[in-house]
């Protein structure tokens, strides 16, 4: 499969999503710089980690405007794979291609560590090889990554299953002190109500091989291609 | 024409820089200091001169890029 990786200024974990794709997965991965107009020939996206544009003004709101976000979002529409993950899920927020915006830390500290988050929703592209409620260890690296929306929305969200990771302990409780960041109601993944654009704060692409010590990650990558291979054998089928 | 636009969180949403400038106050001895909110600043020069014509642009400025009106509300002066 081909994956395109979105490389905005200041992105930095693009290479570390490359390289799961490519060195581990086997699998086909280009960056795409941010001022490309089209995404020909890619069948998955990702908008990766950093910080975009120095996190000027409020972090992914300038990037939201390069002019790949067009085509990201026709992309989209037309029911690509999109995946942001820590600044891209920033970057998709602020495009209002997944609902809610993103609050300072509730510690104003940055944070970098291990987290556990446990999986809402599994039946989605991008965990179907999670069981429901299976707790992942995946680490965080953010400032801003205190999610809020209004209670409508939320409760919109819910209702649709779009809440797809919340932060929790080590053996899957959702509580108070397991919540890192001070996120509305513990989230820290949602998808968007198509299904088909996910945004999660931890990075997946840093826990995706053993020999790194955790392999959480990879499951994510891996459920995207589970899902973008049967949609080809799907399409050649019909 | 210049714009002076002040972009603060929306009441009711937790805005822990104010909370932690508060405190400090509060360590300080200023007491009274409460509710503290922490917002941005900006100003720019706009070339045109009709009023409202200004004032719809900036609305659209602060609509589309220099608020985030899910979390931040704005306000804004115009001078000439």
């Amino acid at each position: 499969m081909n994956f395109g990786v979105i490389v905005f200024p200041g992105s930095n974990c693009d290479h570390d999503c490359i390289h799961v794709l490519s060195d581990v997965l086997g699998q086909k991965a280009i960056p795409v710089w941010h001022k490309e107009s089209t995404l020909d020939g890619l069948d998955a996206i990702i908008l990766p980690g950093g910080f975009s544009y120095g996190d000027y003004l409020r972090t992914g709101a300038i990037a939201r405007f390069s002019p790949v976000m067009g085509a990201v979002k026709q992309f989209a529409d037309e029911g690509g794979m999109v995946l942001g993950i820590c600044n891209g899920f920033q970057i998709l927020l602020e495009a209002g291609l997944l609902p809610g915006a993103m609050l300072r830390n509730r510690s104003l500290s940055f944070i970098c560590r291990d987290v556990h988050v446990r999986v809402e929703n599994a039946a989605t592209p991008f965990t179907g090889r999670c069981r429901p409620g299976q707790v992942l260890k995946i680490p965080i690296a953010h400032a801003d990554g205190n999610y809020y929306t209004d209670d409508v929305m939320l409760s919109q969200m819910k209702a649709a299953a779009q809440v797809v990771f919340r932060y929790c302990t080590a053996d899957g409780q959702v509580t108070p002190e397991a919540n890192p960041n001070g996120s509305l109601d513990h989230i820290a993944g949602v998808r968007n109500a198509a299904g088909n654009v996910l945004g999660m704060m931890p990075h997946p692409e840093r826990s995706a091989e053993a020999v790194l010590g955790n392999d959480d990650g990879k499951l994510i990558f891996l459920s995207m291609l589970d899902a973008l291979q049967k949609a080809k054998l799907k399409a050649v089928l019909t | 024409m210049k714009a002076k636009i002040h972009v603060t969180l929306k009441q009711g949403i937790l805005d822990p820089q104010g909370k932690a400038i508060e405190h400090a106050l509060d360590t300080l001895g200023f007491k009274a200091a409460s509710n503290v909110r922490v917002g941005k600043y900006m100003e720019l020069d706009l070339a045109e001169q009709d009023k409202a014509k200004a004032e719809a642009e900036v609305k659209a400025m602060c609509e589309k890029l220099l608020a985030n009106t899910i979390i931040e509300e704005y306000r804004f002066e115009l001078s000439n």
